[in-house]
């Protein structure tokens, strides 16, 4: 009887390890699989013409990525400025200033918004900050524009991110210890110089952490951005002019990549770009968190 | 002088904190206002008929079915997957190994990976397999997507029993597979909120299933057909010049948010038993 249990125990033990490696081995299979896939594309012409040519006629086989990738940056410089500021006020608030029971009304309510369906973002993006920008905005700076623009792209994606800042950064100014507060405030320090020079200062890297996952998760964010981007494969100038991000340009193409095998691969080298892009500023904000959470326990 | 700008910085604050509150608001009111009046019980009851996309009749219960089959496939398949890595990390791996924490952080950063990535991804493991857009090749890209969440989230629950009750457990002479069968009934409402978190996501989401799924007007009977998906019916309704066809769009949506609100006030809670709880 005894053997049999000790048998369970070890034959389970071997499954459970096999899974595991197996499933860590998803991150590198990923990877090889996008990379396998862009081969054509990086056999046929050179990297730095991929990313920096401007000409995109997939039936004369020409893939220059520069107008998607700086579409990409456009759409998410604009969410990164409008969303960390007010993200890191609210965090601020709520972990330092806010009485108990706002707290316990307001964090509910974030965790909802980012269980919102990226689709929803989209629709709402089509229905009011399109017409908004299209109407109120834009007719103030530029002469016409369809209000499908990378500043609609850029504050759908800023409310998106909202939970995911927010959160983590709660998260750092709560392991940054009470006694460091205390002595400041007893020094005769208001709460916001306490704020400014202790709090803040203690979690810059925090921070950075917490806009490094912010970037990567506006990068790869597809469908939203899809619907109220405009979709024009042009460098952006202004932020009404309308672009294309690179995940909006896989996502549209995904019909037509079948019939020419060079597109495919084309889309898939964006599909791999991306990820190796979000893959490194995952892993390098993860390990800074990581570092965090070990030096206050 | 130093009051002032408190002051200013604490008003800022509070601006902001109501501003992001109201978001969720603002997204719901908008979609409720559009799409309750599209709302009939043909829309939920109905497959679409003859002309549905240039306004005639018909509903979204292909979209809906599409959704649900591939939600619960996939959560059915992810948990297959997630339940003995999490156990292997808590249990039978040693506390803080390197197994473990590498195998936390490769989750966290695939936790990362856009939806779109996993989406390109399972497109060429489709090619590579020779399978068509469908159902199967949907539910295999959507559990990928959701391991992370999954293992995330499980992980955390199963943390949080005390280290008192395992050593009582082992005491009493348990093997370690013993005690991962007591720790996780323990941790059965982490386990619930896990399982509400990814289906939130995996109903949701729209990249994956778009190369992977497919779309269709019917309801799919085998896994090697296509299925429609919620997600997808709404972008490629609004995507429409037609308004019949765009208040649709507006309708499914409110579907959707419906859907997506009920699963998540669920998992808040099936959380908060959570921490009644704990020890």
């Amino acid at each position: 009887m005894k053997n049999i249990r000790l048998l369970k125990d070890s034959f389970f033990s071997k499954i459970f390890f096999t899974l595991t490696i197996l499933s860590i081995s998803t991150v590198i299979l990923l990877g090889l699989g996008l990379y396998y896939k862009s081969i054509p594309i990086l056999d046929s012409s050179s990297l730095s013409k991929l990313l920096f040519s401007s000409e995109w006629k997939p039936f004369k086989e020409a893939f220059g990525f520069y107008p998607f990738i700086m579409g990409t940056l456009w759409v998410t410089a604009i969410s990164i400025v409008i969303a960390l500021p007010l993200s890191m006020l609210t965090a601020i608030y709520l972990s330092e200033y806010a009485p108990n029971r706002i707290r316990k009304l307001v964090l509910p309510l974030i965790e909802l918004l980012s269980g919102i369906p990226p689709v929803l973002f989209g629709v709402w993006g089509v229905l009011v900050i399109v017409p908004i920008i299209q109407d109120y905005l834009a007719p103030h700076f530029v002469e016409f524009t369809t209000g499908y623009s990378v500043l609609a792209g850029g504050i759908v994606l800023a409310i998106m991110i909202f939970p995911l800042i927010i959160s983590i950064l709660i998260e750092v100014f709560d392991n940054v210890p009470q006694e460091l507060r205390d002595a400041s405030l007893s020094l005769g320090a208001t709460q916001w110089q306490t704020i400014k020079k202790v709090l803040l200062r203690k979690s810059v890297d925090g921070i950075v952490a917490a806009t490094v996952l912010a970037i990567s998760r506006a990068f790869g964010e597809t469908i939203a951005v899809l619907m109220v981007c405009g979709n024009l494969a042009q460098v952006p100038n202004s932020i009404f002019d309308s672009g294309y991000p690179l995940p909006a340009l896989i996502a549209n193409n995904y019909g037509e990549m079948m019939s020419i095998p060079m597109y495919d691969s084309a889309l898939m080298f964006a599909a791999l770009l991306l990820f190796v892009i979000i893959f490194l500023f995952n892993a390098i904000s993860r390990i800074i968190l990581f570092r965090i959470e070990k030096r206050t326990n | 002088m130093r009051k002032i700008e408190e002051n200013i910085f604490k008003g800022l604050m509070i601006f902001s904190t109501v501003l992001i509150s109201s978001t969720l608001f603002m997204i719901l009111y908008t979609i409720f206002s559009k799409g309750l009046g599209s709302l009939t019980w043909d829309m939920v009851s109905k497959i679409p008929e003859g002309g549905f996309y240039i306004g005639k009749g018909g509903g979204i219960l292909n979209a809906i079915v599409g959704s649900l089959y591939i939600t619960l496939g996939s959560t059915l398949l992810g948990l297959l997957v997630s339940i003995p890595i999490v156990i292997y990390i808590n249990i039978y791996a040693k506390k803080n190994s390197f197994l473990a924490n590498i195998t936390r952080l490769s989750y966290d950063i695939l936790f990362g990976i856009p939806s779109i990535v996993y989406g390109a991804f399972g497109f060429a493991i489709m090619v590579y397999m020779g399978l068509k857009t469908s159902l199967l090749a949907g539910i295999i890209t959507v559990t990928l997507m959701i391991i992370p969440i999954l293992v995330r989230a499980m992980d955390e629950a199963v943390r949080v029993v005390p280290e008192e009750m395992r050593n009582s457990v082992y005491s009493l002479g348990a093997t370690r597979y013993e005690t991962a069968k007591i720790i996780l009934r323990q941790s059965i409402p982490g386990i619930v909120t896990a399982i509400l978190l990814s289906f939130g996501r995996a109903i949701g989401d729209a990249a994956c299933v778009l190369f992977t799924a497919g779309f269709t007007d019917s309801i799919p009977t085998s896994l090697d057909q296509p299925a429609a998906t919620l997600p997808l019916s709404i972008f490629f309704q609004l995507s429409s010049p037609i308004e019949e066809v765009q208040n649709r769009a507006y309708a499914a949506a409110v579907v959707l948010t419906i859907v997506v609100l009920i699963i998540s006030i669920t998992a808040k809670i099936v959380s908060k038993n959570l921490s009644k709880n704990k020890i």
